[in-house]
């Protein structure tokens, strides 16, 4: 298992520390187990697990939703419990799912959530906010005659309207299309890019992959594994080379079995699983060894594992 | 002080009054001004006076009272079940509000609703009858102590409802007949001996007596006791909400 604790010294500017937190619901359901998280200030941070793993609940500790259990929970510096204010503040949440008034006007909504947090009114702010989510043309609509995808623009909207430094989003791009879920990503580039930290939830690994700069793995309510996505995916991921051969193979020569090989159905190719992380990968000393027991290879590829199987792994292996 | 918070509140819980003003407005105006038609002018044709004040104007607190009552619980219930049955609740839980600033937007609201159905229907009451104000200073305080004690009542049975059924309960099956039994009508002078005990048990007896108290200087009860009945009843509710804040009760997992 690898945890956030062994690396918290290098990490050195945390906007969010969690340390030993833990959570029982009534009930006795335990939802978080000693968990320990360091965000840094302006990174992305993808937090993935399967359904049930904790990742709501943590989230809604951290922005006062859900009541902790023991642990401590820091943002930017300040106790969530006793400068809870201070805390509240900073932090803007999209929740997974979708929660609107119906009944009210975009231009409300927004306004409602902005004075809420505490911040006086800025018109000019929600309108520049509208326009970049492309809600502007319906600040006037009723939420209820909105679609789906623009429900979700509205809950961004009213995350941000109060200028938030640290951003929840929850399963963001759940039930999103694909034109949305792309000027989404744009917009949390932007984001970041303006100095604000990212948390994420996603189930679509791909984005996790593509968006983040820094990946934890909770399941069961622990947090397996917490790493800077390229060095998660080196390594974890497995790296593969697949050789095509001139003529298939009845079977391979007792000479390489020192390197695991696997030769597919057809029998007319080869797979090494290799590790990038070793001194020696092994490559040249097969390809060396290939050709003294006379096969020869039209082409050759690699392949490294997504995130996605990385992440399937590491959740199979908890199970 | 988040006082842009309790102030979002406060203009998101009124602005609803808007969308609804029928709803919200019209029908107890209209209910009450019946309530005049039928027991002032068909009973009031036979009971002529109560207590030296003519039948009609007499049951002018008594209406308003009702009306006060029913309105506070009705908005401040509804306007914390709203958000915990849509779940936009999450927001308020995660801005930095106290739980005084969230009373003060959502009780706030909802009393101010109440008083303006009161003061509507007064001024209503005024088209069929010819009444005054002997203590308006008294009648305002009672207006405000009722309408905030029973605002807080409905902000408790909002967050203890877990459906539209249970939210409407308490307003019809407990604050209306304890209205109608409180002496709305009549005087408890006017019951036997043995009632007259009884309904003494009933706490709104004390409030509509007290303010009928502040119109005629007519009670059924001494208005110092009317006073201090109100207050504990405020005094109640405040502690039954700053519980339920304390303890996340049915609020926060």
């Amino acid at each position: 298992m690898q945890t956030d604790s062994t690396a918290r010294d290098a990490i050195t500017d945390p906007v969010i520390e969690v340390r030993d937190l833990d959570k029982t619901y009534e009930g006795g359901f335990k939802a978080l187990k000693g968990i320990d998280l360091t965000v840094r200030r302006g990174e992305i941070f993808a937090l993935l697990g399967p359904n049930g793993a904790g990742k709501t609940t943590l989230i809604s500790i951290i922005c006062g939703i859900v009541n902790p259990g023991t642990g401590t929970v820091t943002v930017d510096g300040h106790d969530i419990i006793r400068e809870w204010r201070k805390t509240r503040t900073i932090i803007g949440l999209v929740p997974q799912e979708l929660k609107t008034d119906a009944f009210e006007t975009v231009w409300n909504t927004v306004r409602f959530s902005r004075g809420l947090f505490g911040k006086a009114p800025d018109d000019a702010y929600l309108e520049q906010l509208l326009k970049d989510l492309s809600l502007w043309d319906k600040r006037d609509a009723k939420i209820l005659m909105l679609s789906g995808g623009m429900k979700r623009r509205v809950m961004i909207a009213k995350a941000l309207s109060h200028q938030p430094t640290v951003l929840f989003l929850d399963e963001p791009t759940a039930g999103v299309d694909v034109e949305l879920r792309r000027d989404m990503w744009a917009m949390v580039r932007r984001l970041r890019e303006s100095g604000v930290t990212i948390i994420l939830t996603t189930h679509y690994i791909e984005e996790a992959e593509d968006m983040a700069d820094r990946v934890g793995v909770i399941n069961k309510g622990e947090l397996i594994v917490v790493e800077e996505k390229t060095a998660l995916m080196q390594k974890l991921g497995k790296k593969q080379l697949r050789l095509q051969l001139h003529e298939p193979l009845s079977g391979l020569p007792q000479a390489l079995s020192a390197y695991g090989l696997e030769l597919n159905g057809k029998r007319d190719e080869i797979t090494y699983t290799y590790d990038t992380q070793s001194e020696r990968t092994g490559i040249t000393a097969l390809l060396r060894d290939l050709a003294a027991a006379g096969i020869g290879f039209k082409d050759l590829s690699t392949r490294q594992d997504t995130l996605e199987q990385i992440f399937v792994e590491l959740v199979k292996e908890g199970a | 002080m988040n006082l842009h918070g309790i102030r979002a509140i406060y203009k998101f819980e009124m602005a609803r009054t808007g969308r609804t003003l029928m709803q919200s407005v019209l029908s107890p105006v209209v209910s009450t001004s019946l309530y005049f038609v039928v027991f002032g002018s068909a009973i009031g044709s036979r009971i002529t006076s109560v207590e030296g004040v003519s039948y009609a104007a007499f049951i002018i607190p008594g209406l308003v009272m009702l009306s006060l009552l029913m309105q506070s619980v009705s908005n401040a219930s509804f306007g914390i079940y709203f958000p915990k049955f849509v779940g936009t609740i999450y927001e308020v839980h995660s801005a930095p509000l106290s739980y005084l600033e969230i009373i003060t937007g959502y009780v706030g609201a909802a009393a101010t609703k109440a008083i303006v159905v009161g003061l509507i229907i007064l001024a209503t009451a005024r088209v069929f009858v010819d009444y005054s104000i002997a203590h308006p200073a008294v009648m305002i305080l009672f207006l405000v102590m009722t309408t905030v004690a029973f605002s807080l009542f409905g902000f408790i049975i909002g967050i203890w409802a877990d459906n539209f059924e249970k939210l409407q309960v308490v307003p019809l099956m407990i604050i209306t007949p304890l209205t109608f039994l409180g002496g709305s009508f009549y005087s408890i002078h006017m019951l036997p001996p043995f009632w007259q005990k009884v309904t003494l048990f009933n706490p709104v007896v004390y409030l509509i007596s007290g303010f009928r108290w502040s119109f005629y200087g007519l009670a059924d009860v001494n208005v110092g006791i009317s006073v201090a009945a109100t207050l504990v009843f405020l005094a109640l509710c405040l502690t039954g909400v700053w519980w339920i804040f304390r303890t996340g009760w049915r609020l926060k997992a």
